[in-house]
């Protein structure tokens, strides 16, 4: 049974409120009916230096990718997941992690490939709930093994293809890499080491919207009124667009697919987690480069 | 044996130095979960900093290829290399990482360290529990250990 929601004030102007918990309101539910709480980290060892009590560990390189074709598992895949993780097809799964929730938002963005009902973002992440001194341990659980149905994965709604992103040109597209990255300097972010791509730049059209900019100084998400602005006066969307989303390998645009759909509510919001390292390695696909976003070419 | 860089084709039959070579072996003696549980102890015996490179964080050099920042010397005294490195409590891999070349080339020849095959990072049999950009992090260690010690033997 999903758990009540957390009635934040700070949470009520975001279009789906019930999508974010606060790191006080984590404690005061731990160890609820119904309850699950899901660390996924861009740090495949962070899990185990200490976590939140009773919360389990989903690595997204080894148990969310299919480990032979670029995808993500598949819907038996994902129930045995679900099933070894102790969690149930009704539980109320809260998943926080490290670098400001970027593998945490994209772990959520899986389980909703798989229509997973409830699953929510402890605002301000793992750093947060460290920051704050709350409780911490390396005690691994041992869960219950549930039993999770089958689901196929939906790639239509929430998902985008490269051949979905040319169609899809002329509408609303949010490159939320660095700007080095967008204009084409380099192909990975700053820090990162040079890989994955063969050419710079982005897709023609995309604005730049750096994913930070939905962040505020405290690592939580910004209020809705700085979010409204970041994203509607700032990148031009309005109620109804049709979005695509695109970082480098899909877990920063995650974060903000997080954003526009469940803290804005644009209702068509798709990540295309091919992302930068498909695009600029496809051949004869158009790219621009320089800090303009290019006209919209022809295909 | 003197190589230069970008000898790809060799790397495989290049011989470890013996601790590194002590420790791939530990590594790949051990199933892929205990790998990992075996990289978290070494990041949990990264050594301090000592006072002297603490107060002159200038000293040493960021690894950009590393996701997390880590800051690595390579001091040459007396004929022997040694390795001072640091990185954050919340990035256990890179420290690993860092850790597990700390000992591995502290105290060898600076010839040793330059002959140090370059591929360590994909010889502990993490490939598929890590993301490759990941041990590029680590490569990334080695090369700018091998670049620093190889200026200062100049």
């Amino acid at each position: 049974m999903p758990v009540e929601i957390d009635s934040t004030e700070k949470f009520a102007g975001y279009a789906h409120p019930e999508r974010l918990v606060t790191t006080a309101w984590l404690e005061e539910h731990l160890g609820s009916d119904g309850l699950v709480v899901v660390e996924s980290d861009e740090d495949v060892l962070l899990y185990e230096v200490g976590h939140i009590p009773g919360a389990v560990k989903v690595d997204w390189h080894t148990e969310l990718n299919d480990p032979v074709q670029r995808d993500y598992i598949d819907g038996a895949g994902f129930a045995r997941l679900m099933a070894r993780k102790g969690i149930e097809r009704t539980d109320t799964v809260v998943i926080y992690g490290d670098k400001n929730n970027w593998w945490a938002a994209y772990a959520l963005w899986v389980f909703t490939l798989f229509g997973h009902e409830d699953v929510r973002l402890l605002d301000g992440g793992r750093d947060a709930w460290i920051a704050e001194g709350r409780a911490v341990t390396t005690e691994k659980p041992e869960p219950r093994r549930t039993t999770y149905p089958v689901v196929e994965r939906d790639d239509t709604a929430i998902r985008a293809f490269k051949d979905d992103v040319l169609t899809h040109l002329g509408n609303p597209l949010i490159d939320v890499r660095s700007p080095e990255e967008y204009s084409g300097e380099r192909t990975t972010a700053p820090a990162y080491p040079e890989e994955g791509a063969l050419r710079a730049g982005h897709i023609p059209s995309a604005r730049n919207v750096p994913w930070g900019k939905a962040v505020a100084d405290d690592g939580t998400f910004k209020p809705v009124v700085d979010l409204e602005e970041v994203y509607r006066a700032g990148a031009g969307l309005s109620d109804g667009d049709d979005i695509v989303a695109y970082c480098r390998i899909g877990e920063r645009s995650s974060h903000t697919w997080f954003v526009l759909t469940h803290l804005l509510g644009f209702e068509n919001v798709r990540n295309y987690d091919g992302s930068w390292t498909e695009w600029g390695s496809a051949v004869r696909v158009p790219i621009a480069t320089g800090t303009e976003p290019g006209s919209v070419p022809s295909v | 044996m003197v190589h230069g860089r970008g000898i790809i084709d060799r790397v495989t039959e290049q011989t470890l130095p013996p601790v590194l070579a002590e420790i791939s072996e530990e590594f790949l003696a051990v199933g892929e979960p205990d790998r990992l549980q075996l990289l978290l102890e070494f990041s949990r015996e990264l050594p301090a900093l000592p006072t002297r490179l603490e107060e002159h964080p200038e000293l040493l050099e960021r690894v950009a290829e590393c996701q997390s920042p880590v800051f690595i010397v390579a001091e040459v005294t007396d004929g022997a290399v040694h390795l001072h490195a640091t990185a954050p409590e919340q990035a256990p891999t890179t420290r690993g990482f860092a850790s597990i070349l700390v000992q591995g080339l502290d105290g060898l020849t600076p010839q040793q360290v330059l002959d140090t095959p370059n591929d360590v990072a994909h010889r502990l049999g993490l490939a598929k529990a890590i993301s490759p950009l990941r041990l590029a992090g680590m490569s990334g260690m080695l090369a700018r250990i091998k670049r620093q010690v190889a200026a200062r033997t100049a």
